[in-house]
């Protein structure tokens, strides 16, 4: 019947337009199960998710203050944010600093504890589970954290520092450029056994224990090969779930920041680009910049994410 | 002293290995629990031992005083409690329902289907985990008002189905713990695709929406409607609890209260769910047991 049909059309645009539709909506029929499927996520995923980013890209390329029509300022916004905004310039070598550190750090982290912990006993497994996992749940049980390091003697550092005489007066934890970095890495570091870490354990949960017999056959010696060997071939998707978990944080983060730091930092020393971004949206309702620091992360992100899947496809294989 | 007991059943194991792996996760351990203890201590501590030089890390003289304020505070709020918290309570399950059916049956489509713009959806999904959530806000506010769902629960509850990390784990999972052959075998036998998704794949990806499940809850338990609802009478738990805590100095010890109270209920949560993840490995033979 087709061919019928191509015969008859060729030569004719009009005629082979139609025949592509044609094919295209057989092709549409013929997954309709699938779209079933996909229809109540990829709805309210299209009307929440990708629509507003569209926006949001063709919004970086104007003035908006949400009260007047946008109006098209081409590329001004991102010249401005390179050439005039000193202190985005300082944010972006910050949140590079940061997410340098934080980012491999907990991914690392994640699939450490995970893998040791898979190794226990079901119970004692449970037990250290839910204390490696406790700090990222915890919601704002990290602000204990400014009161660890509070500048006043009521803080637990600063109190005993002082107490045994090693300084003689509080030390500005939060507030000194010198420390502030630091801190905030050591508390984001302690929040990051979350998503990524849970979905490690479940993931390793999941492979076959027959995989190890065939491997311990084949010659697996120790568990460092059976690390590189098996177990982390077996984890290469779930790895990439956490390699864009870690990116994501790292380079978004805000509110731990703003909580421990305030929400302006002195000298600007724990600034990043997220809380310039939210700085423009929220605060001075400058959202066509705001959309345009927006699209410089999500291009950054996802350059890391493809230098990472690229690394990642050469491990263990 | 915690006696490490590795599993036995496999040989290439050395002493020296389980060593390190002790001292790494003691120590690990460590950094973890300390501050959490200080937490639950400072709940119990009355106000002049929360301001003491030098500082107690344990409590010394453990009273309730510290919730019986808090209850104070929660019977005299101007909405009752019991509002703040069934809101809390019907937007956490709603939308975590909603987030795990719609999410993984889509995953099973994207895993184990193959349709005409398969791989562009799969590309997106990945793209918008990097996109800045605070600049979508915006046009977000627009399309809800639009819908007219400004101050309903449908304006926080309905975007979080389609929280897009939940499609994306339940994925990976599918494609990691289905073999294509069980659902070939399936579609010989006659079963319809939502049977197969019902029934067969959910069960066998059962510790990953276990997992989602504790991801989701922990997301919407912080939700505080922000923007999107501003009835009182709306509003969730946690912000109520956080308006409690605005006094300052005077209000240090119901803030330690509250700030137990709210960390002890997603741990509640993640004990039960932890349990089940744990029953399921030992009876459907998946787990590496």
């Amino acid at each position: 019947m087709s061919s019928v049909v191509t015969n008859t059309t060729k030569g004719n645009p009009k005629g082979v337009f139609k025949e592509r539709l044609s094919q295209f909506s057989e092709r549409l029929k013929q997954d309709r199960v699938s779209y079933a499927f996909i229809a109540p996520f990829g709805i309210l995923f299209f009307a929440f998710t990708v629509f507003p980013v569209a926006l949001s890209i063709i919004l970086s390329f104007t003035y908006f203050n949400m009260l007047q029509w946008p109006t098209w300022v081409g590329w001004e916004n991102y010249i401005r944010l390179f050439l005039a905004d000193d202190i985005f310039l300082v944010a972006v070598k910050n949140t590079l600093f940061f997410a340098a550190i934080t980012g491999p750090f907990s991914y690392v982290m994640c699939f450490i504890f995970a893998w040791f912990i898979n190794e226990l006993q079901p119970k004692i497994r449970a037990f250290m589970t839910l204390l490696f996992y406790a700090p990222s749940i915890s919601g704002n049980a990290f602000l204990i954290w400014n009161i660890i390091f509070s500048g006043d003697t009521y803080g637990y550092v600063n109190g005993f520092l002082v107490y045994w005489g090693i300084v003689d007066r509080p030390i500005q934890f939060l507030v000194d450029p010198t420390y502030m970095m630091t801190i905030v890495i050591i508390v984001v570091l302690w929040m990051s056994l979350g998503t990524s870490f849970l979905v490690f354990i479940a993931g390793l949960q999941g492979i076959s224990s027959s995989l190890y017999e065939a491997g311990a056959l084949d010659g697996i010696r120790n568990r460092w090969q059976e690390l590189w060997f098996l177990t982390i071939p077996a984890m290469r998707g779930y790895m990439m779930f956490g390699a864009i978990i870690s990116i994501t944080t790292s380079f978004a983060a805000a509110g731990q920041l703003t909580a421990l730091t305030g929400p302006t930092p002195t000298d600007y020393a724990t600034w990043t680009v997220m809380q310039h971004l939210q700085d423009y949206g929220y605060i001075r309702y400058e959202m066509g910049y705001a959309a345009a620091i927006a699209v410089l992360l999500f291009l950054t992100m996802v350059s890391m994410q493809k230098l990472v899947q690229r690394m990642l496809n050469k491990i263990g294989s | 002293m915690i006696s490490l007991q590795l599993r036995k059943k496999r040989l290439s194991r050395s002493t020296g290995g389980d060593l390190v792996i002790f001292a790494f996760l003691a120590a690990g351990a460590a950094f973890m629990a300390l501050p959490l203890v200080y937490a639950i201590s400072n709940a119990f501590k009355p106000l002049n031992e929360l301001f003491i030089f030098p500082p107690q890390f344990f409590v010394r003289h453990p009273t309730l005083d510290n919730f019986n304020d808090m209850l104070v505070l929660m019977a005299n709020s101007w909405v009752p409690m019991s509002r703040y918290f069934f809101n809390s309570t019907f937007i956490v399950i709603t939308g975590m329902l909603g987030n795990v059916a719609a999410g993984s049956m889509a995953a099973y489509a994207l895993s184990k289907h193959k349709f005409l713009g398969q791989d562009l959806m799969n590309e997106v999904i990945v793209l918008s985990l990097m996109f800045a959530p605070a600049v979508v806000e915006i046009p977000n506010y627009l399309t809800i008002s639009y819908l007219g769902w400004i101050n309903t629960y449908a304006a926080v509850i309905v975007p979080s189905w389609a929280w897009t990390l939940g499609l994306y784990l339940m994925k990976k999972f599918i494609d990691a713990m289905v073999p294509d052959t069980l659902i070939e075998a399936s579609r010989i036998d006659g079963a319809s695709e939502f049977r197969i998704y019902a029934q067969i794949v959910m069960p066998i990806v059962k510790p990953a929406w276990l997992t989602l499940i504790i991801l989701v809850f922990q997301q919407l338990w912080g939700i505080t409607g922000g923007m999107f609802i501003y009835a009182e009478e709306l509003k969730t738990l946690p912000y109520a609890l956080d308006q409690m805590v605005q006094g300052g100095i005077a209000r240090a010890g119901v803030a330690a209260a509250v700030t137990l109270m709210m960390m002890s209920v997603p741990i509640i949560v993640f004990v039960i769910n932890q349990s089940k993840i744990v029953e399921t490995m030992g009876t459907s033979g998946m787990g590496g047991e």
